[in-house]
């Protein structure tokens, strides 16, 4: 459902300010959105203030700098800090990135760090993403084959038809995708979103998957797959540079093709 | 992960405008608005074959400051809904989702709207004769 505003609950209160040392010259003020489950407080956007010439290059850095030496109730999800694994995912400078990606030197002023938009938040840049995996799971990201391989060889796929799984198979799951989408805030109960719809194309494209019929079957719906309205969003924002947007066409014409 | 008071990340407050997604709702802003057009164009004829005086209404009311910046948005409207209504057409079959396809599609709309609009009312201008 469309709702402009934050709830009561939701609504941002100014928070602490940190201050680098005073010897430090080339400083950069972080402001980061921060809610702790554990007392009733709203949630507040605290400020950092950091040397960045004891600091990495990436806003990663910042805030693993910012949790060890400063804060370290600061909350954040991060694994590999390589993009791979895509847990660091977060709205950065108004839109959402990976921050073991995105420099901190792209930013001008002060950054400002939320959690990937419109979701409930766990705790400070953690949303849950529980929604996000059901759906994921439900559009069965598996291989759908009747019989199994031959004993002694694997499913055998030519470079060409290989080759038609590329911009799909590097997807990380990171979910700035569907955060970056108005139409998954509005309607993130039904509708699949960028994410989970690249990923069922991912299936639908791979020409060892033999259950092509069901997968379109169970997309063909106003809600899961049509509420992608070709807002772009999603390629805009993704940290990895794949294209949502076309893979979420290109199962609206395999529709198309069935009529 | 039941906590009732879980807060609700910001979202449109925090989102940075990005040229897909403000096209995308003046394209739809743009069709609401050509709804109204519509009823207006309705309420024009109508006024039109209701006799002189009603259509003396009408006309005033068009040729009024007001009815004239309506009509100018209206005209905008037509070729903004219009030229990105292509745009999605080609996007409906499968073209122009490189991002910087789609970005520089996106300026030629704003642009081709703008241009047709100005023509639109030059022409007019110049056959109503407040143009030489």
């Amino acid at each position: 459902m469309v709702e402009f505003t934050l709830p009561p609950n939701s609504r941002i209160v100014k928070g602490h300010s940190h201050y680098a040392p005073r010897a430090a010259t080339n400083t950069k003020t972080f402001c980061i959105y921060r809610w702790n489950p554990d007392d009733s407080d709203s949630p507040r956007l605290d400020s950092y203030e950091i040397d960045l010439n004891a600091c990495g290059p990436m806003v990663l850095h910042a805030l693993i700098k910012i949790k060890s030496e400063v804060d370290s109730t600061l909350t954040i999800r991060r694994s590999c800090r390589e993009g791979i694994c895509g847990s660091c995912a977060m709205n950065i400078d108004g839109t959402n990135t990976l921050a073991c990606l995105k420099p901190i030197s792209e930013v001008k002023g002060k950054i400002k760090i939320y959690p990937l938009p419109h979701m409930p938040v766990v705790k400070d840049l953690v949303p849950n993403l529980s929604e996000i995996y059901r759906q994921y799971a439900s559009i069965t990201p598996w291989l759908r084959a009747g019989a199994p391989p031959d004993a002694d060889c694997e499913r055998l796929q030519s470079p060409e038809k290989r080759a038609a799984l590329d911009g799909l198979y590097e997807c990380v799951l990171c979910a700035a995708c569907s955060t970056a989408c108005p139409s998954y805030w509005w309607n993130g109960d039904r509708f699949l979103g960028p994410a989970i719809l690249l990923q069922a194309y991912r299936w639908l494209a791979d020409s060892r998957d033999e259950a092509r019929e069901e997968r379109l079957n169970q997309l063909d719906d106003t809600f899961k797959l049509y509420r992608c309205h070709t807002i772009m969003n999603c390629t805009k924002t993704c940290p990895k540079n794949l294209n949502p947007a076309r893979a979420i066409a290109e199962i609206k014409k395999l529709l198309l093709e069935r009529v | 992960m039941t906590n009732k008071n879980r807060p609700l990340s910001p979202h449109l407050q925090v989102y940075q405008p990005q040229i897909t997604s403000v096209l995308s709702i003046l394209h739809r802003i743009t069709g609401v608005a050509l709804t109204v057009g519509a009823l207006l164009l309705v309420w024009w004829l109508a006024a039109a074959a209701a006799g002189p005086e009603t259509f003396e209404i009408a006309r005033a009311f068009w040729v009024s400051w007001f009815g004239q910046m309506l009509l100018l948005g209206l005209t905008f409207a037509l070729f903004y809904h219009l030229c990105s209504g292509i745009r999605h057409l080609a996007w409906d079959l499968g073209y122009g989702f490189d991002l910087g396809t789609a970005t520089l599609t996106g300026w030629l709309v704003i642009a081709g709207a703008g241009a047709l609009t100005l023509a639109t009312w030059l022409y007019a201008c110049s056959v109503t004769g407040i143009l030489p």
